[in-house]
């Protein structure tokens, strides 16, 4: 043995550092860190435990996520790691952080609205338009691409946008 | 664990049922919407099928609920199982179903079994956008030409007579109601009609004057239709047993 066993808060600082460096494979500008997917990490008798909640009950991307943390820990030299999932507290896009929001608006897509969880559902929604920034914008249907995004349009601009809805 | 299973079963026979429409629906925008919606639930269903394999605690897991079992093991309401029909059809199925299950998922959040209650915390929000979508849908459908409103009116008149199981108390549930396990479906009437009736106003539907109600599906007893719907749901694994990807 010639490498030193590194001290668990530096085994967990380098896990963490090799996880929130994975992506959403269905919104590769965003890493599980930056939407919140990924909980946290803790080191027991040397072992990781990665932590990651799923954003919708039926997200497709959860599969492919755990697959890749592990890739990542073992490219870190971590091999001894495991993946928990948990449903509590529920996602919601106020896990997303700063970073997060304003990596969506360069990709074009809408950030959500940070609080608006439940009123946002049954009020009247304003979405800036990510392209020009105009808030004369419309739903042009609930459901997107993806299971978290709508489809919207600016009438400003004429362009069509995805929006990140809240959740 | 009957609790749980039959919760999974509903969202994963409508689940099924939306996936139908996956390629046939009459727009881009809602052959997404319809498939978003299925995958939505069919998500609930493996997380409440996983919770009923850990409280039951034998070797069935999600997949050995889904695949190996036979209609009358099925434990859905029949109102999820009837057929798509038209687009009418499927969306009055879904805003009658939507507007129970928004409401029963945020109850549940308050459940003492914290697994359920987390399940709940998720579906509640999720169920909030499949009852908006759905009622806006009806409202378009029945507030708009003359076959558009037929049609929905049409709708109305052959699955009314399903809701009734919605609210149904056995006396199964009732002790997991008791210790505050289970929502007291029967509790959700009164906000399932208010809705119910809000959206059929706007629509400019009438709600069906019949209150004779068909039940059975909690207690195993479907209607034909859901045969159907598992032979294609199981081919696979009834063809090549044990198959993984």
């Amino acid at each position: 043995m010639t490498a030193s066993t590194p001290s668990p808060e530096a085994l967990r600082q380098l896990a963490w550092r090799a996880a929130a460096q994975v992506v959403d494979p269905e919104i590769p500008v965003l890493t599980i860190a930056d939407l919140g997917v990924l909980r946290g990490i803790d080191v027991k008798d040397g072992r990781v435990e990665v932590t990651i909640t799923p954003t919708y009950s039926g997200c497709p991307a959860m599969h492919v996520i755990a697959l890749e943390i592990e890739l990542a820990l073992r490219h870190a030299g971590i091999a001894d790691a495991s993946i928990r999932t948990v449903l509590s507290p529920a996602w919601t896009t106020d896990w997303m952080t700063q970073d997060g929001r304003r990596k969506l608006r360069e990709v074009g897509i809408a950030p959500p609205k940070p609080g608006g969880t439940r009123r946002a559902l049954f009020a009247e929604e304003r979405i800036a338009c990510p392209r020009c920034g105009s808030s004369d914008t419309r739903r042009l249907s609930e459901f997107g691409s993806t299971l978290c995004k709508a489809l919207w349009r600016c009438d400003t601009c004429r362009e069509p946008f995805d929006y990140f809805k809240c959740h | 664990m009957l609790y749980a299973l039959r919760r999974a079963d509903d969202a994963l026979i409508l689940g099924h049922r939306l996936s139908e429409w996956c390629g046939h629906a009459p727009m881009l925008e809602e052959d997404m919407a319809l498939t978003n919606i299925g995958l939505d639930l069919i998500g609930q269903a493996r997380l409440l099928y996983t919770h009923a394999a850990q409280l039951e605690g034998g070797e069935r897991d999600e997949d050995k609920y889904a695949y190996l079992r036979d209609a009358p093991q099925y434990r859905n309401v029949l109102l999820v199982e009837q057929p798509n029909g038209d687009f009418a059809n499927t969306l009055v199925r879904q805003l009658l179903y939507s507007a129970f299950a928004h409401p029963y998922w945020r109850a549940m959040s308050a459940s003492k079994d914290a697994t359920l209650a987390a399940i709940a915390a998720k579906a509640e929000k999720e169920s909030a956008y499949h009852l908006r979508h759905a009622s806006e849908w009806v409202i378009r459908l029945g507030d708009g030409t003359d076959d558009s409103r037929a049609r929905a009116q049409a709708a109305l008149e052959n699955l009314w007579a399903f809701t009734g199981e919605l609210f149904e108390v056995d006396r199964a549930e009732r002790g997991l109601i008791d210790e505050g396990i289970a929502v007291d479906p029967a509790s959700l009437r009164a906000v399932w009609s208010k809705t119910i009736v809000g959206v059929l106003e706007e629509a400019t539907l009438q709600a069906p004057a019949s209150s004779w109600m068909q039940t059975g599906g909690r207690s195993g007893r479907h209607s034909e239709h859901l045969g159907h719907l598992l032979s294609e749901l199981q081919y696979l694994q009834r063809t090549y047993p044990g198959a993984t990807w």
